[in-house]
């Protein structure tokens, strides 16, 4: 059922040389999940997302100061080693600091043919914000046809935004599955079918995604007594280690963080001005914490993630040294365990040591059933 | 780089007065409420220009330079850290940060008494720590008010009508924020004033800078932070802008006159990021070889404003001033504070690690460097971002490079004696030996 989804994520790089050739299009890399990828994809152009390989590795030491996360260092390392050499350019939304140092070596170390840094705003919560971005959009359409040679007509445009739409609410409708108990699909095969989502073209993920829901309506998992967790965080493309969650008697019934529902949560509402209605999108979906401030929208909105997904733990896991997030944790761990979820803090590398995670997940697991024990109704009468 | 040339030295005149102006500072805004004054809170490079037009009795706290000073305190700075990391915050955050707020926790100022609290925050945001500093501020103290400016609209090479405007945008919006939080109506002169100020004194903390372009130095970067620190604190101040006037006429006496900062000068190296503040005794010890540290793009251009002058020399920006142009109204003062404030160098470098590496070795070009120090520093990310990059641009344009690890705000990430090993080995790489034992 999730065959496809894992096989795209896995051979990431397979797919994108076959789309290639098979559209004679070009394929742009993309750092951060604020890039506004219809605009490429209007023009024919696949949009892909650089993440890292989980492999440890020594090629980012001279490019990238070790207090910086790994995540950023594992993206880069995948540009110095060569294992995008297909790509045709690379793109980036102003994000993080972390991330923004691996589209800068990547700029000076792998040839790419085109860059472009979109300056996205910061101050997502100003009201200045959309019309901002509306005009950087519109420098950013402008370069995209430079690059391409083709013009991104608003027919074109609104193709495109109609295309990432469908996926959107696609994934959506997958996730409100997850709201069963037992959920029809487990956390690991959920992030299979999101991460390869940042992989491939959307109309192919949309396709599969079509036949995958109906198949999820008819399935049951024998899960019914595994424990409701929610991933919040920094990046998570971490397979083995939601695998080794779930082999706990738990599963991950939704999440907070940019390979799961930050990516996708919002939809593009189409009006007139097809620039401004994007940059509505992007400036209002679920944000990163480098962007949420000065007020801490995050938190309720992780909150109510929480409640309609019945969730009983979450475990906030961070890439080490990501300071937006580093900043979160102790306000998000207080509105989480003032709501009665409890929280387990795990820190991220290139690779996560399975077995001290484990013992530290098991424990966590344990309290949570300890608490489901002892709760008050059972003692009522 | 042979020879043991001799230069004369002599304290500098205004030093006493650069003190005072410092501590008048911390004392006003400590003082400010028993006078009906304002306090706000904020980072060095808040646009401080703004709430000056609420008043003449406008105090801020800006918060950078303050967690330095409580750097340079040891103990203290031990206790701030210790209270925020028993809040659940991780160490690997900005140290100016942690220190800051471990001196809200505790409630101490690091200049006597209890923490004087802002009447409001008024922050801008180009380093992902910048307004979520202030976030956390909020959490802590819920009823300060906050307002941060997002000015990370891209490298000033490629500002455009919309990038400016969006700036300009959200500080005419904040004009009106702080008239609603302090009840004050604002006065557009006082805004005029605030910012012909503030585009007097970086453009003079630049010259200042370009003077030191002579050999010998006239200035040695230790004797440089404490001066160009005030530009941190309020460079929107006619004290600051008048001090550095002067500042720059003594200096540029001490080069006509061959004033040597370092009497023993025979190599010159910048530093980049700011240094270990409970450590400066390292560019003391570097002077024991004979080698001065004439500044770095952080001591130039933190503060100071620049521009290519048509030689193709870096010096000061010409300001409004100078080149004619009369403020007439408030949108006009604005938006030149805004362009102004964008062409900063060390705003450039959030964008990508290539633009402050131009700047890097345009500095040690034509300030005549022998070798560059690089501070890899634990406590910003903000300055530290494409670091590695930026070795690798100097030593390929030939500048010998030395790093050392360290914490500009938190001692226990620095280690002295390793980094006096390493000092050593570098300065035995530019061939020089001790000079003074």
């Amino acid at each position: 059922m999730f065959e496809r989804f894992v096989a795209w994520e896995q051979d990431r790089h397979g797919y994108a040389r076959a789309w290639k050739e098979r559209t004679g299009g070009k394929v742009l890399g993309y750092f951060c999940t604020y890039l506004p990828e219809e605009i490429p994809y209007a023009a024919g152009v696949l949009p892909v997302r650089i993440l890292g390989s989980h492999e440890p590795q020594d090629v980012t030491e001279a490019h990238i100061f070790g207090m910086f996360c790994p995540f950023c260092r594992d993206c880069l390392a995948q540009g110095l080693k060569g294992r995008y050499d297909y790509l045709d350019g690379i793109a980036i939304a102003q994000s993080c600091l972390h991330i923004r140092q691996a589209f800068g070596s990547w700029q000076q170390h792998v040839p790419v043919g085109y860059s472009y840094y979109l300056p996205f705003p910061h101050g997502v919560q100003s009201a200045h914000a959309t019309p901002y971005l509306a005009g950087e959009i519109a420098a950013f359409r402008r370069s995209i046809e430079a690059w391409t040679g083709r013009e991104i007509s608003d027919e074109s445009l609104a193709g495109a935004i109609g295309v990432y739409n469908e996926n959107r609410r696609l994934l959506r409708e997958v996730y409100e599955l997850r709201k069963a108990s037992p959920p029809p699909l487990t956390g690991e095969e959920a992030m299979e079918v999101v991460l390869a989502d940042q992989m491939v073209d959307k109309a192919d993920h949309s396709e599969v995604l079509r036949q995958l829901l109906p198949e999820l309506a008819d399935r049951r998992l024998e899960r019914r007594d595994d424990v409701r967790l929610m991933l919040i965080g920094s990046e998570d493309d971490d397979v083995p280690f939601i695998h080794m969650v779930e082999s706990l008697s738990a599963v991950v019934v939704t999440d907070e963080h940019c390979t799961g529902t930050r990516y996708f949560w919002n939809e593009v509402e189409p009006n007139g001005d097809l620039n401004a209605a994007l940059a509505a999108r992007y400036v209002a979906r679920p944000p990163c914490p480098s962007k949420d401030w000065p007020r801490r929208t995050r938190i309720p909105h992780v909150l109510q993630l929480a409640r309609d997904w019945d969730v009983k733990g979450a475990i906030l896991i961070q890439q080490k040294f990501c300071d937006p997030h580093e900043l979160d944790i102790p306000a998000l761990t207080t509105a989480l365990e003032a709501e009665g979820i409890r929280t387990l803090f795990l820190e991220f590398d290139v690779t996560v040591p399975l077995g001290q995670a484990r013992i530290r997940v098991e424990a966590f697991l344990e309290m949570l059933r300890q608490e489901d024990i002892f709760a008050d109704d059972l003692y009522a009468g | 780089m042979a020879g043991t040339t001799r230069y004369p030295t002599a304290p500098l005149k205004c030093w006493d007065k650069a003190k005072e102006l410092r501590k008048t500072y911390y004392e006003e805004y400590r003082t400010a409420h028993e006078r009906g004054a304002l306090r706000w809170g904020g980072g060095a490079w808040s646009l401080g220009a703004i709430p000056a037009g609420l008043g003449r009795d406008v105090c801020s706290l800006t918060s950078e330079p303050y967690a330095a000073s409580i750097a340079w305190d040891r103990k203290f700075s031990i206790e701030c850290m210790e209270a925020v990391e028993k809040r659940g915050y991780a160490r690997d955050l900005c140290s100016y940060m942690r220190n800051y707020w471990g001196s809200l926790l505790l409630d101490r100022y690091a200049f006597g008494g209890t923490f004087p609290k802002p009447d409001f925050i008024w922050q801008d945001h180009i380093c992902c720590s910048h307004a979520k500093w202030y976030q956390v501020v909020t959490d802590l103290e819920p009823e300060i008010p906050h307002f941060s400016i997002d000015v990370s609209v891209g490298p000033y090479r490629e500002l455009t009508e919309n990038r400016l405007a969006y700036v300009v945008a959200q500080m005419h919006e904040g004009i009106a924020w702080l008239e609603k939080v302090t009840g004050r109506s604002y006065d557009d002169g006082l805004l005029i004033e605030a910012v012909e100020n503030e585009c007097r004194s970086t453009s003079l903390w630049a010259e200042v800078c370009t003077l030191n372009k002579a050999v010998p130095a006239p200035l040695d970067e230790k004797s440089m932070y404490s001066l160009y620190v005030l530009g941190t604190l309020m460079k929107h101040d006619r004290r600051v802008a008048d001090f550095y006037a002067e500042l720059r006429d003594e200096v540029a006496d001490r080069v006509t006159r061959g004033i040597a900062a370092c009497g023993n000068e025979r190599c010159r190296v910048m530093s980049d990021t700011q240094p270990p503040w409970a450590f400066l005794d390292l560019f003391r010890y570097l002077e024991d070889f004979g080698c001065v540290s004439v500044g770095s793009l952080y001591t130039f251009g933190l503060i100071g404003v620049w521009e290519v002058k048509e030689d193709g020399a870096w010096g000061p920006r010409a300001t409004p001033k100078e080149k004619g142009i009369t403020l007439t109204d408030r949108d006009h003062a604005l938006r030149i504070l805004a362009d102004w404030n964008l062409s900063k160098p060390e705003w450039q470098h959030f964008y990508s690690p290539h633009l402050k590496s131009e700047m890097m070795i345009r500095i040690a070009r034509e300030w005549s460097l022998d070798g560059v120090m690089v501070h890899y520093n634990r406590g910003c990310e903000g300055l530290t971002i494409g670091i590695a990059e930026n070795r690798l641009a100097l030593l390929e344009a030939g500048f010998p490079v030395m790093t050392f690890e360290g914490n500009m705000g938190d001692e226990r990430e620095f280690d002295r004696g390793r980094t006096l090993a390493r000092i050593d080995a570098f300065m035995e790489r530019l061939g020089l030996r001790r000079i003074v034992a």
